[in-house]
Formats: C-alpha cells, sequence, structure tokens
C-alpha cells in the first residue's frame, strides 16, 4: 500500500507517496522530478542512479524509499551546495569542484552514465582526499560508461582531486 | 516561429547556464521539438529547397539552426553550430541547434555511418552563407549604401568605414521568414577566413550535463502520462499459449497481448516493474535456435550453405600465387555476436490518438520511424510526428527504435501517453546484435619475403537481418512478435578496406540465412562501423602474421606494401609519435611472468585513415593484460573541432578496447544469457591505458572534411593483438580476449 513519507532530498524536506519498497530512483525522478539521477539497470551494477545518502555515495535503484527516512539525500542537482562556496567567484555558477573539473575536461560523450561518476567521485574524494592515481581507478571500477570516456574522466577526477587540495 | 513549451525551457535552462561565466561556452545545445497540442497536420516533409528549413533568426538576434541529424554524444551540435556560426559572422554563444525532429527539421535520414559532417556540414555552412549573403542585401537597402560596403561583426551589419551605421540581424529579420529557395550558387566563407571553424571550442551539451540539466529521452513527461513495461519470450521462439486468468496488480491499466507480444500499462513506473515481473503467462516449449557453444557456432558458419556469395574483389590469380608461394600462412579468424548495450535501456514516450501520433524517441533515425508509425497505426505520415530526444550512446540500432514500436502499441491500446523504459535484460538479452564472422585468411610470400597472395573469405550473418532503420513496423521487435507484417532487412556483404599493394588479392564474402533469428535476442543489426572491427581484426593480424613469416618489422613491412600517401602518413605518424622500435616480432628475450609488447594496425574508413599503435603488459600467470598506451594517428581531412575530435577518439578507443577485451553475447541453445552487467561484461576504469596520445594528420583547411564518429574502433581488435603477439608469441585469433581464453593460449603453446 502506498503511504505518506517525508524524505529530506537536497536540504528540503518533501512528502512523498509511494509504497516503502519503493526504489528511492523512481521517487526523486517521478514524484520530485530530480532528473540528475539515471535508470542504467535497476541492478546496482553500473551507478548512473547514484546519490548520496548521508554523505555516502549509494546506488538509488535498490535502496528502498523507506530506509532514506530521516536521512539526507543528495542528488546531483543538489551536489554543489554540499561543498563551501569559498571558492565560487561571483562570476560563476556555484559548482563542486568534481563538476568543475568534468566540464574542463569535457569528461563525457552521451553524458547518460555521467551522474554516477561525479556523485561517486566527490564522496570518494572526500573519504580520500590524497587519493593515487592506482586508488582512484579503484575507487571507480564499480561504474560503467559505455562510450568509453574514462581517459577523460580519470583526467577530470584527478583535476578535482588537485584542485580540492590546493582549496 | 514561436518557441514550443519544450523550446522554452531549453532557452531557461540556457539562461541559467548563460550565466556561468567562464564555464559557459554556449547556449546551443541541441533543441529537440515538441508536438503543439491540438496539432494533427505536419508537413509531409520540411522542405529542404528552403533556407527557412534551415536557419531562422529571431528578434534578439539568436540564430536556430534545424538539421536532419541527431546528437549522439560526440558533439557534432556544436560542430553544426560552429558552421552556422562561421558563415553568419555571429558569436557560437547566440546559435541553437535543433535536431531530428521530423515536423520541424529536413528528412536527412538521421545519424550513422559517421557521416554526420560529411552530408551535414556543407548544407550549414550554404545555409549560413546564404542567410548572411539575404540579411546583408537587407541591410543595404535599409542603410542606402550597395552591399559590397557592408561588413558583418557579431551578427550586426554596419558600413565600413562608417560603423555608426549599422543594423543588427535581429532588426532586419526578426522572427519573420526568408521566404527564400535554397541557392546551389552561394558563395561561402574561404576557409582561411575560418574564426571559429577548426577551432578546439568546448562542447556546448558539456555544462548541463554535469549538473543534471541536460533533457534525456528519458526526462520527457506528459500530463497524464501511463507506463509501460514488455515481457518477452523466455526462450527463443516461445509463443504465448496465454495469460493466468485472475491476476491483479497495484495500479494496473492494462495488460496488452497481440500475438507473442505481452506488455503491461501502469499507472506508475514501479508499479509497471512490478507486474512485469509478477505477471505469470504460458509460453510454449519451442526446439532450440540457437549453436551450443561459439565454437559450434563458428563451426556451422564456416561448413553452412551460404544464402548468397560475393567475390568482392579479385585481381591477378590468387589461387596459382598461394600454390606457388614460398612460405603459405593459412588461419581462421573468429569474431563473436556484440550487444550495443546502450547505458540507458531503450525508453520512448508515445501519445497516440484517432487523429494523429506524437512519438518521442531516442534513437539515430526518427525520418524512417514516423512511415513505420503511421503504418502501424494505419495513419497518414503528416498525421505522425516523431521528436528525437537525446538518448544514451547508441552505436548504430540499438533498442531506442524497438521501444518506440513498443510505446505506441501501448499508447494506442490504452488510449494515453505511455512511456516505456525497458530493464537491463531487455536492452542487453533482446537488443539487436553485431554479428559473427569467420574469417579465413590466406597468404603467400615469395622467396625475397614480398607478399604476393592475400585471400580473405568471409563467412556470417547479415548486419542487415535487422535493418539500420525502420522503415515499416515489421522490422521492430514487437512487430515481429505479432507476427503477419512483412519484414525488411537485406543482405549486406562482409566489407574490408584496406589500400595493400598485392599482385593476387582475392576477397570473398558469404552471408548464411539468419532470418529465423527475427523474434530473438540473436538478430543482427548495424553495431559501431558494421563488420568493420571484426573484418580489419582479420586483416590486420593476418598482415602481421605475414610480417612474421617473412621475418621483417610490422611498421616497413606495411609500408613495403602500401603506396597511397594518407595511408602511409597515418602509419608513419603514429609509430613515429609510439617511438616505435623497429624490429620483427615477437620481442625476445623476455622473462616472465609479466611481459610487454607494442603492435601496430591500420585501416581506411570511407576516406578518413587511422593508424594506431598499442602498448600491453602481460601476465602469462593469469592471462590478465592491460594495454598501457595507445596512440592513434588520425587523418579524417579538416577538422571542424579538434576538441570534440579527440573526445571521439579517446572514446572510441576504449569502447571498441571493451568489445576486444570482454564482449561476447552469451547464448544457450534456447536463449540468450547476457542480461545484464555481469553476464555481459565491460571494460572498467582499473583497465583504461595510462596514456592516450593523438595526433592528428592532414588537418589543413584545403582536406575535405570526413567523418570521425567511428573510424578509430575499426583498428582496435586488430591492434591489440598484434601487440600480445608480440609480447607473449601467441597469436590470438578469436575475439575477445579474455584472461581465460589466453591463459588456454598460452598453456597451448609448447
Amino acid at each position: 500500500m502506498a503511504t505518506q513519507l517525508e524524505i529530506l532530498v537536497n536540504g528540503k524536506l518533501h512528502r512523498v507517496e509511494a509504497t516503502p519498497d519503493t526504489p528511492l530512483l523512481y521517487v526523486l525522478r517521478n514524484e520530485l522530478n530530480l532528473l540528475g539521477p539515471h535508470f542504467g539497470c535497476g541492478l546496482a551494477q553500473c551507478g548512473a542512479c547514484t546519490v548520496h545518502l548521508d554523505g555516502a555515495a549509494v546506488r538509488s535503484c535498490v535502496v528502498p524509499v523507506s530506509a532514506v527516512v530521516g536521512k539526507r539525500v543528495t542528488t546531483l542537482e543538489g551536489l554543489a551546495d554540499t561543498y563551501p562556496a569559498s571558492i565560487a567567484k561571483t562570476d560563476e555558477p556555484h559548482l563542486h569542484p568534481v563538476q568543475k573539473a568534468f566540464v574542463q575536461e569535457q569528461a563525457a560523450q552521451c553524458g547518460y552514465c555521467t551522474n554516477g561518476w561525479i556523485m561517486t567521485s566527490a564522496a570518494f574524494l572526500k573519504e580520500n582526499p590524497k587519493a593515487s592515481e592506482a586508488e582512484i581507478r579503484e575507487g571507480l571500477s564499480g561504474l560503467k560508461c559505455r562510450c568509453g570516456s574514462h581517459m577523460s574522466i580519470l583526467r577530470a577526477v584527478k583535476r578535482a582531486a588537485h584542485d580540492m587540495a590546493q582549496e | 516561429m514561436n518557441p514550443t513549451k519544450s523550446e522554452s525551457n531549453n532557452w531557461s535552462r540556457r539562461d541559467f547556464l548563460g550565466n556561468t561565466g567562464a564555464l559557459v561556452v554556449s547556449f546551443a545545445l541541441p533543441i529537440p521539438g515538441n508536438a503543439q497540442p491540438g496539432a494533427t497536420a505536419w508537413p509531409t516533409t520540411v522542405p529542404p529547397e528552403m533556407l527557412d528549413s534551415w536557419v531562422a533568426v529571431r528578434s534578439d538576434g539568436s540564430v536556430m539552426a534545424s538539421i536532419g541529424k541527431v546528437e549522439v554524444g560526440m558533439g557534432i551540435s556544436t560542430s553544426f553550430a560552429q558552421i552556422i556560426a562561421e558563415e553568419l559572422d555571429v558569436p557560437l554563444q547566440r546559435v541553437a541547434i535543433r535536431m531530428g525532429d521530423t515536423a520541424t527539421t529536413v528528412d536527412q535520414r538521421g545519424t550513422g555511418s559517421s557521416n554526420g559532417i560529411i552530408t551535414g556540414g556543407p548544407v550549414m555552412k550554404k545555409a549560413g552563407a546564404q542567410a548572411r549573403q539575404a540579411l546583408v542585401a537587407m541591410a543595404a537597402q535599409r542603410l542606402n549604401v550597395p552591399p559590397e560596403q557592408l561588413t558583418v561583426i557579431d551578427g550586426v551589419v554596419s558600413v565600413v568605414g562608417d560603423p555608426s551605421r549599422a543594423v543588427a540581424y535581429g532588426e532586419l529579420i526578426g522572427g519573420k521568414r526568408f521566404d527564400l529557395p535554397v541557392s546551389d550558387k552561394v558563395k561561402v566563407k574561404p576557409a582561411s577566413q575560418y574564426k571559429i571553424v577548426g577551432q578546439p571550442v568546448a562542447r556546448m551539451d558539456i555544462p548541463a550535463k554535469m549538473v543534471g540539466a541536460y533533457s534525456f529521452m528519458v526526462d520527457h513527461k506528459l500530463p497524464g502520462m501511463l507506463h509501460g513495461r514488455v515481457i518477452r519470450p523466455p526462450e527463443a521462439g516461445a509463443r504465448l499459449l496465454g495469460v493466468t486468468a485472475d491476476q491483479s496488480f497495484p495500479g494496473l491499466v492494462k495488460v496488452v497481448t497481440r500475438g507473442d507480444f505481452v506488455a503491461v500499462v501502469c499507472q506508475r513506473e514501479e508499479q509497471a516493474i512490478r507486474a512485469a515481473h509478477d505477471l505469470k503467462l504460458n509460453w510454449s516449449k519451442p526446439a532450440p535456435m540457437f549453436a551450443g557453444s561459439y565454437d559450434e557456432l563458428y563451426q556451422s558458419l564456416r561448413s553452412a550453405t551460404p544464402k548468397i556469395s560475393s567475390v568482392v574483389m579479385n585481381i591477378g590469380d590468387t589461387q596459382t600465387a598461394l600454390s606457388a608461394a614460398a612460405k603459405l600462412v593459412d588461419v581462421q579468424y573468429e569474431y563473436p555476436f556484440q550487444s550495443h548495450s546502450s547505458m540507458g535501456p531503450g525508453c520512448s514516450v508515445a501519445d497516440v490518438h484517432p487523429d494523429g501520433a506524437t512519438v518521442w524517441m531516442g534513437g539515430q533515425k526518427p525520418y524512417g520511424l514516423r512511415k513505420a508509425v503511421a503504418e502501424l497505426l494505419n495513419l497518414k505520415n503528416e498525421q505522425v510526428r516523431i521528436t528525437w530526444l537525446p538518448g544514451p550512446g547508441s552505436y548504430g540500432m540499438n533498442d531506442s527504435d524497438d521501444v518506440a514500436i513498443d510505446a505506441t502499441i501501448l499508447s494506442q491500446a490504452v488510449g494515453k501517453p505511455v512511456r516505456v523504459q525497458y530493464s537491463r535484460a531487455d536492452g542487453t538479452e533482446w537488443d539487436p546484435k553485431g554479428p559473427p564472422i569467420t574469417m579465413h585468411m590466406r597468404g603467400g610470400l615469395d622467396a625475397t619475403g614480398k607478399m604476393v597472395a592475400y585471400d580473405l573469405e568471409a563467412r556470417g550473418y547479415s548486419g542487415r537481418v535487422r535493418p539500420s532503420g525502420t522503415d515499416t513496423p515489421g522490422d521492430s521487435l514487437s512487430c515481429q512478435l505479432i507476427g503477419g507484417m512483412p519484414v525488411g532487412g537485406t543482405d549486406l556483404f562482409q566489407h574490408s578496406e584496406e589500400n595493400y599493394q598485392f599482385p593476387n588479392k582475392r576477397k570473398v564474402s558469404h552471408i548464411l540465412p539468419w532470418k529465423k533469428s527475427l523474434i530473438t535476442g540473436l538478430r543482427t543489426a548495424h553495431l559501431r562501423d558494421p563488420d568493420g572491427p571484426a573484418m580489419c581484426f582479420a586483416s590486420e593480424s593476418f598482415i602481421d602474421e605475414m610480417a612474421v613469416a617473412a621475418g621483417q618489422d610490422a611498421v616497413e613491412f606495411r609500408l613495403a606494401h602500401l603506396s597511397e600517401t594518407r595511408d602511409r602518413e597515418v602509419i608513419k605518424a603514429a609509430a613515429q609519435r609510439a617511438g616505435w622500435d623497429t624490429r620483427p616480432s615477437p620481442k625476445p628475450a623476455q622473462k616472465g611472468p609479466v611481459v610487454t609488447g607494442r603492435g601496430i594496425a591500420y585501416s581506411p574508413r570511407a576516406g578518413t585513415m587511422v593508424a594506431i599503435v598499442a602498448e600491453v603488459e602481460v601476465n602469462l600467470d593469469t592471462g590478465r593484460f592491460r594495454v598501457t598506451r595507445f596512440v592513434v594517428a588520425h587523418d579524417c581531412g579538416f577538422v571542424i573541432n579538434p576538441k570534440s575530435l579527440t573526445g571521439t577518439i579517446e572514446a572510441n578507443l576504449i569502447h571498441a578496447m571493451s568489445r576486444s577485451m570482454h564482449e561476447e553475447v552469451r547464448f544457450t541453445p534456447s536463449r540468450v544469457t547476457s542480461v545484464d552487467w555481469v553476464t555481459y561484461p565491460i571494460v572498467d576504469m582499473t583497465e583504461v591505458p595510462d596514456v592516450v596520445d593523438i595526433v592528428i594528420v592532414n588537418n589543413r583547411p584545403q582536406a575535405k572534411s570526413l567523418g570521425a564518429g567511428e573510424p578509430t574502433t575499426r583498428p582496435v581488435p586488430a591492434v591489440i593483438a598484434n601487440a600480445l603477439f608480440d609480447a607473449t608469441g601467441v597469436r590470438i585469433r578469436r575475439v575477445p580476449f579474455t584472461a581465460t581464453s589466453l591463459l588456454a593460449a598460452f598453456r597451448a603453446r609448447v
């Protein structure tokens, strides 16, 4: 049975109606119109649906919506706001350093999987600010990109790690 | 031209991006057309002979160019915007590109064959130049000076020497039509004056993709839209015997069955997923349709009677030359079924009503699909509008057209708009597949080590059993399951390209019957560079084998048999950048278990030339290897946007490396068993090279711009196999090069 649930997404409390076992992904996309996370497999194999749950990267296609009640959900749309704005120059939009690095390195082809790489990298670099290239590769090994944008993505994540260390 | 609702959304998104300072390049995101509610008559075709079909200037001076191609993620929308901005003399930031909408863009057959720039570029160039000429003529009248005395800077026409006398494009035409036929005689800008074309401009679609603001097909919503899911037969060829009675599911609107086609339509997406999963159906137990293994499949390809055969090339007398050769090499190569497996499984929204239909789709060929949808619904073409929205990378004929037909069938069945998004299995198990091919290669050397005979005999299924567009509904999977509709599909001979000069050279292609596969997940279709990677794998590996047999260096051996300048130049450029160590393969005196090696392969593709050097590191104890470096020399003539080209080359390398290392569709005699990323593994971040070096060759304004969407893919399996041989002395003649297969090959070596 559909029930009313209150979930905290990108700093705002939302009341949604869904059965408790509905994967969070469908609630975000269809109820809250947050379209950053994408459906890729529904099996937690590709990462296209990644969001942050209390700051940790999780795959929203397998997280029941009821499991996020009382926790903080962040989507790609809200990622920048989780990062201090001190570095943002006034004439630039406020982007998370990972997003900024992805723009600078042109790190996408079709961009369908991009959400997963950005959200996973942001969580990973927060936990591992001094990660080596080998550790970054390992940390991102669970993500898929079908177009083969890996080289530019790797450059972008390394650039973001460097930029974040400078701050 | 009134901006539609969807465009308005895009404009506001543009405004957001427009304030992004240094990061923003332009608002020229591809703008999808949108159905206007109530509209039921769209033009049969947008008239290609009218300038207004290609370019419009709004009163604010912004420019909208329309093109019958789509953006598949390689940045072609930015390249088109560069061309239009260049010819019109407007800033790139003021150009928007509308793509792939049958109601508002000219039918250019959509996207495919890496021909976007070849066929789309010149028409954009002319449209921009003609629009500029018309606007300057209007300004001449307004300012009362001859056109020769006018100049255009950033969309403002002014009198040379008196910039105070000026008028902006927007004031001249803003929103009104040109009402001019397209002229073939219009003078385009000389390449020597280019300021925007040829520059490494940042892609315009990128910033929106990084913040979740890019509108994909999957994001499209309509009021009152329902959600559908299909249920495919559990085994290839199974017939639907019935739906178990008295089943109910939350939110279920309808179970739709037609022939062997089954689907559910529900109020909510998660309800449709659940209902499709739980619905009880009775299926027949069909006789097995597929081979029991790849060994068996390849054996059958080699032994079965072809449907048709063709001697594609026959120079000299190859058979006699082979018999007389001092040294003969006779080997078989094998390439498997591969899946498009797009990152997002197919998605489409259809709105079918009694007097018309609008379908939003994410595939490459919206124009053909329009005819198919019209035929399926018994409507006229002008009652149907197909609007492309950006899908995930499609790499050919993926599942997008099939899902568009599914959404159409379901919307018709329930009389409401329906969105269908496939499951992962629908996308991996059931997408059309690249065909398997066996390639019998024979070659002869004379006593001096010169290659005197080359013989290639390919046997496989046509890559167009499932056509590369959907011009008739019978071409779609669901209509084949429904049955009774005529199917297209053609016999396409395998195609190989190289320009080696051998006195005796023969290429034969055999196409084996495979039409029975149409209702299965092994029906064959175009997958990125159709047949190219397979045929080049055989041919370029084989040239390497001949070099080894001759005791010669792989680069020198190739150059000795190539006379065309552009072929030679890419090979030399790649070897030079790689720091090629000239010597025969394999690399001598290596102690295991970790060994290294390098290889080269080259191929033309429709005029574009690519040579690649790969360096590999191989563990002889585990069979695992990694490409540590790729060096690519790429000649596609004059490059519109070197930055987009670099990204496209890199992505082609990694995609093709994934196909070479990991990818073969698994199957049993009764079904495809590759259903997800575990059963159809692809490359991951730990496996990609440390370095990719790219050398762009022949990038001169005088050189015709050629395709770049997929040529880099072609030599990749061969170059990796050649590097593996150099490292290990073991020749791998079957794709994919998995750790298991390599280890078996290493151990088989005595």
